[in-house]
């Protein structure tokens, strides 16, 4: 994956930082329970939201059991179509590829359309490492790049940022990339959006070659599908004359008809939308009509393995939409950087270390960075179990076992500093297999109860600077059963 | 009829006030509750960490334990549902490692047996009154386990507002998680915190005096918080509001 994100810290460690940064958080928590509220409202009034669900799942998960298939499918198509495929295993192949195409045009800059798989393998980096400049013209991934920024959430990447900081980057960068802010520009939302539309116009109108991602391809068609809500997608799709799009072997349906499922699900679901106002299709290449040449990068990157492990491969069936993200309630305080990937939030923390694996310290400790309350679960509209993964992570992190990396079987070995964890795990497994040690552990905390700390060391410290204790009281409940016989001899 | 009680191993050694209150409770409504002494832990917190085959041995000592009784009553969302929820899965991944059906056989008496309190009242004994008194203004948390792990719905609810004296407040963002999930308190521990202070300004904004919720670990983190943030409002596990009565009150 993108290289921008190596070296981060665990998550417990990036997450503290923002668990104290009051503006941040004020930021985040209005907007995920602004957007939660309005997506409960959109869910609840599809009659058959259950059966919906349950059908994307079952379509996902019959294309990803069949997947080789339907890419050679989907391969077939596009060429029929007029388009010409590329074949990348990871992300350096992918952006040579792209670096290449583009540089055979001749143009030195692109216009983009957002897409979660080219900031996955870090392309425009890539491609300014060329001499190519990568202009965004999604206002919020604008947002980012503007403002020398990552992006925190997938659908909006500049979630972290309110109205007065997008007015201060504007103001303050515009000009560097092509037309300046206007004189005097305030924070209103209009604004703000008019300032954006006369920046991107010009590059839109200039620009030769558009890079793009999909949301769906469809193997019966070589169909590629852009859903979203500002249309500047569309003029980048349409206007240039070279159009490259990379995309996730995942994202495929085999039919036109499995749109039907997802044109209903995915809107509803990210931005609370009844329907996005633009859907955009296109296959291979019409004359006098749109791009003359269409590229299709396939990328892998790691999803081929993830498909190998049987619990861990639910995590493919991800349309993107981010309803997890804004129900998350440790995404809420933590925010997206902490996740140290471009998917942030619970899809983020079970997609990361699969793709990536789980050898650096942040992708080892992501599947602790939730306390499991199902909430994602609840309103994933592809039931994907998240709580399920992360546990099954957590495992593979502090007992090893075998995974699948770039095709081959490998045996991973613990993740290292849990050692002291799994010796507690071991001896509270002995004691509660024998209950008489474990009484007799009572017994003693009883006993002792007056000597006890209101402080506890090592990880407990954690515990005991923002919580108080509970007292251990003087019997514990077995005790107290055998005296009484069950209160049957009063209940004191 | 005669139910087992599953205590779970927090409230056995922390909270035994609350497993004195499930016997009051099922006593006083003509249930035999036995407390088998060899019960120990249904292994959730190994299971949750990471730690599957250390849990095995559990889930196994606890169909031992109990897997004879009628019904097993817990007063614990979460192990209730590592019973319901988790024990499948746990046979599930053994056969998938080719371990063969015995695991799964172990463990299949136990899962449709075992009931969380407030659903063993309102789903098996079919009461939502249960004669309880307890005079005071009570805002009710529900636990994610209990609310999305065994869908527990309204029966909580339905119960504290059959509960003489008692005045229910609507706690603002109440599926919201507390912030504890087991070691995540520990391993998150700021990310815990600033969610268990989020509650606990949701709860204080009710001016209700008692937090109560069904499941005491949730509460000792709430608790815990509301000690810290010295708000003077008391957690309270439900089955000490429902075993109270005027007679015998539970302060
Ligand atoms: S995991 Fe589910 S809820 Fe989260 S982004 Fe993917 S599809 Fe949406």
């Amino acid at each position: 994956m993108s290289g921008t994100y190596l070296g981060m810290p665990a998550f417990p460690e990036a997450a503290r930082e923002a668990v104290g940064n009051t503006t941040l958080r004020g930021n985040l928590r209005h907007a995920t329970h602004t957007i939660r509220a309005k997506r409960a409202t959109a869910v609840a009034e599809v009659s058959d939201w259950a059966e919906l669900r349950e059908a994307g799942k079952r379509i996902k998960d019959h294309t990803l059991r069949h997947l080789d298939r339907y890419l050679v499918r989907l391969e077939e198509s596009v060429t029929a179509a007029g388009g010409v495929v590329h074949w990348a295993a990871d992300a350096d192949e992918a952006n040579e590829i792209v670096t290449q195409l583009v540089k055979m045009t001749g143009e030195s800059e692109v216009v983009k359309v957002k897409s979660m798989a080219t900031q996955e393998i870090g392309l425009n980096e890539a491609l300014e490492a060329e001499g190519i400049r990568a202009y965004e013209t999604d206002l919020a991934e604008l947002i980012v790049q503007l403002g020398k920024d990552r992006p925190s959430h997938i659908l909006v990447p500049a979630i972290h940022r309110n109205r007065g900081e997008i007015r201060d980057i504007f103001a303050r960068e515009m000009s560097e990339w092509g037309r300046p802010a206007p004189e005097g520009l305030t924070d209103t939302p209009a604004e703000l959006a008019e300032a954006a539309r006369v920046h991107l116009r010009e590059k839109f109108l200039r620009a030769k070659v558009g890079i793009s991602g999909a949301n769906f391809m469809v193997a019966e068609t070589g169909t590629l599908v852009v859903v979203e809500s500002e249309g500047n997608g569309r003029m980048c799709l349409t206007l240039p004359e070279t159009l490259i799009s990379v995309v996730g072997i995942e994202k495929i349906v085999p039919t036109w008809r499995d749109l039907e499922v997802f044109l209903q699900t995915l809107p509803r679901s990210s931005t609370a939308e009844r329907m996005n106002p633009y859907t955009s299709t296109w296959t291979g290449t019409t004359g006098g009509d749109g791009p003359s040449t269409f590229h299709l990068v396939l990328l892998d990157n790691g999803r081929t393995d993830t498909l190998a492990d049987e619990v861990g491969r639910q995590a493919l069936r991800c349309i993107r939409c981010s309803a997890c993200l804004n129900v998350c309630p440790v995404y809420e305080r933590a925010g997206g950087h902490a996740y140290g990937s471009v998917y942030p939030g619970p899809i983020g923390a079970i997609l990361s270390p699969q793709l990536r694996g789980t050898g650096s310290e942040i992708d080892a400790s992501l599947p602790y960075a939730s306390s499991l309350c199902g909430a994602c679960y609840e309103v994933c509209p592809v039931a994907i179990d998240i709580p399920e993964v992360l546990v099954h992570l957590r495992e593979r992190v502090v007992q090893g076992g075998e995974v699948t990396r770039e095709g081959n079987k490998v045996v991973l070995r613990p993740a290292k500093g849990h050692a002291a964890e799994r010796a507690a795990m071991r001896a509270a497994r002995w004691a509660f297999t024998h209950p008489g040690a474990l009484r007799t552990g009572q017994r003693t905390a009883s006993r002792t109860r007056r000597f006890h700390p209101r402080t506890l060391p090592g990880p407990g410290r954690a515990w005991s600077g923002t919580r108080e204790l509970p007292p251990v009281p003087a019997e514990p409940f077995r005790d107290w059963w055998q005296r009484t016989r069950g209160g049957k001899d009063g209940d004191r | 009829m005669r139910v087992a009680l599953f205590l779970t191993c927090v409230n056995d050694t922390l909270y035994p006030d609350t497993g004195r209150a499930v016997v009051k409770l099922l006593t006083r409504l003509g249930v035999d509750v036995d407390f088998p002494m060899a019960q120990t832990c249904c292994g959730q917190a190994h299971y949750n960490t990471g730690y599957r085959h250390e849990a095995e041995p559990l889930a196994r000592h606890f169909s031992d334990v109990f897997g004879a009784y009628e019904a097993i009553v817990t007063p614990s969302g979460s192990c209730g549902a590592m019973v319901r929820e988790l024990y499948p899965r746990m046979g599930e991944r053994a056969r998938a490692e080719g371990r063969g059906d015995t695991l799964a056989a172990t463990l299949a008496p136990v899962v449709p047996k075992t009931y969380e309190l407030t659903e063993f009242l309102v789903d098996v004994l079919g009461v939502t009154d249960v004669g309880a008194y307890y005079p005071h203004k009570v805002t009710y948390h529900p636990t994610c386990h209990g609310l999305r792990g065994l869908g527990l719905g309204e029966r909580p609810r339905r119960l504290l507002q059959a509960v003489k004296g008692l005045e229910l407040a609507e706690l603002p963002g109440a599926d919201e998680c507390c912030g504890f999930g087991g070691t995540f308190a520990l391993k998150n521990s700021d990310v815990s915190a600033a969610m268990g202070a989020d509650k606990v300004r949701n709860a204080e904004s009710t001016g209700a005096e008692v937090l109560c919720a069904a499941d005491n670990s949730c509460l000792m983190h709430i608790g815990g918080t509301m000690a810290r943030l010295r708000t003077g409002m008391r957690p309270v596990h439900i089955a000490e509001i429902l075993a109270s009565t005027e007679e015998e009150p539970v302060v």
